[in-house]
């Protein structure tokens, strides 16, 4: 059974999507700096519930197993929990990331009843002081509320989702404990420059000597989750676990709220739309058909990249994390752990103008205050 | 591997180009079968007695036995074969 490398096949692109994310809405109750998808508002064209069941219905036919669920804060859709129900009966499992705010003591008990339901609350810092500049006054005990809910309910692990800044890095021991303490799981993953990510990336993205730490504060800690974003860091000595490559468009892919296709969850711009599940064809023909997809399964060029000798292990890094710097995709990852991404971007001329994605800010506001 | 095995019936099977997918819905984890020929053996275990009556069955070469062998006690251990009730 002479195979080529995993990651070799991978490249080339799967049947359907291993790791699959669907923001289901754009209307969330905070308005966190570093917003990803510079969520607030809903759009007016957001799927409705026929159209969001026809996309599970898709994903059950591709066998995509399981999808992570986002937004925005897609509990604060009315059908949310119907469209949960849909899936785990389609055997699409469902994992869903959350601030913590719907979920009361109630909802707890239900969720902890519910199979292939994981669910992942948002926290960006191990107290109120780190949390709260990034995610907005009061989510950190929002969120903490809700973490007790679901062990008061005995949900099992759920899991305590950050995203790595300057200021959260230096408390990585108190977010184990912390997930340690309720029996949860701890992932990290990175700060992109990606919707109003990209406004306080320049602060808030990893110091040198922070990434150094981080990596090896992972390397003593193989069962913290990463959801793989730290694979430019594995340029720094032995890989991180996981597949350590850009997943774009080969084995990750995200829909947003309206049903656009988008390469990942951290490049929601026209330059990287492949499609619409409304098309002709839906989900599994932009999937196996687009020709953005098909350009990113094919081999891509070391670029800028070729002549350093650790482009085998990080891959060139982040595509998202480039673009919404102003860089060239086939120029060193912004945060290089060779330090040719400074460089690079010192070279990112004052007049260059930088790609942004849409923006829904202004957050909604929640009827019912959870107990 | 002695006696009857099955596939975990909380395991499903998702062909892909180098094989197949599987995914166990029970511990979430994904386990890549990089072989066709493996993936058929696995998908047709549980009508066999045993491992070898699947190898004898399955058109694999005897020689390449000892490999398959080994692939199938990974996925054991990992809990995508299950024993087969008596």
């Amino acid at each position: 059974m002479a195979v080529a490398p995993l990651v070799e096949e991978l490249k080339g692109g799967l049947d359907a999507p291993i790791c699959l994310t669907w923001e289901l809405t754009y209307g969330c109750n905070l308005a966190c700096v570093h917003c990803l998808s510079s969520s607030g508002r809903r759009d007016p064209r957001e799927l409705s519930t026929a159209q969001a069941m026809s996309v599970i219905d898709q994903l059950r036919d591709l066998q995509v197993f399981y999808v992570n669920i986002g937004g925005g804060e897609p509990t604060i859709r009315s059908d949310f929990y119907d469209l949960v129900d849909h899936a785990v009966d389609s055997g699409v499992g469902v994992k869903f990331s959350t601030n913590g705010s719907t979920i009361n003591a109630a909802r707890a008990e239900q969720l902890a009843g519910a199979d292939y339901v994981d669910i992942q609350i948002s926290l960006d810092g191990a107290t109120a002081l780190t949390n709260d500049p990034i995610r907005g006054e009061g989510s950190y005990d929002m969120a903490r509320r809700a973490m007790d809910h679901l062990a008061a309910a005995d949900f099992g692990p759920f899991k305590i989702s950050v995203v790595m800044t300057r200021h959260n890095v230096r408390e990585l021991d108190a977010f184990a404990a912390l997930a340690d303490g309720y029996g949860a799981e701890l992932r990290l993953t990175r700060l992109r420059p990606s919707g109003r990510g990209a406004d306080v990336w320049h602060e808030l993205h990893l110091l040198p000597e922070q990434q150094v730490d981080l990596y090896n504060w992972l390397v003593q800690r193989p069962n913290v989750l990463t959801g793989d974003s730290f694979f430019h860091l594995s340029a720094l000595g032995e890989a991180l676990p996981g597949l350590n490559l850009c997943g774009a468009g080969r084995v990750v892919c995200l829909i947003d709220p309206v049903g656009d296709v988008y390469a990942c969850p951290f490049v929601l711009h026209d330059e990287f739309r492949a499609g619409s599940v409304l098309d002709e064809g839906g989900f599994a023909k932009v999937w196996k058909s687009s020709d953005l997809f098909l350009s990113l399964r094919e081999p891509q060029s070391a670029g800028a990249c070729a002549s350093c000798g650790e482009f085998d292990a990080c891959q060139g890094g982040c595509m998202a994390a480039k673009f919404f710097t102003g860089l060239p995709l086939d120029a060193p990852d912004p945060e290089c752990v060779k330090g040719h991404g400074e460089l690079a971007l010192a070279g990112v001329s004052a007049g260059t103008v930088i790609a942004r994605g849409p923006d829904h800010s202004t957050p909604v506001r929640l009827s019912r205050k959870p107990r | 591997m002695d006696g009857s095995w099955e596939l975990h019936p909380q395991v499903a099977l998702r062909p892909e180009p180098f094989g197949a997918l599987a995914y166990h819905y029970g511990n979430r984890r994904l386990t890549f079968l990089r072989s066709p020929e493996l993936v058929e053996l696995v998908r047709t275990l549980g009508e066999h007695g045993s491992l070898d009556d699947a190898l004898a069955a399955s058109g694999i070469e005897a020689r390449r036995w000892p490999s398959y062998r080994k692939a199938v006690a990974s996925l054991a251990d990992g809990e995508l074969l299950r024993p087969k009730a008596a």
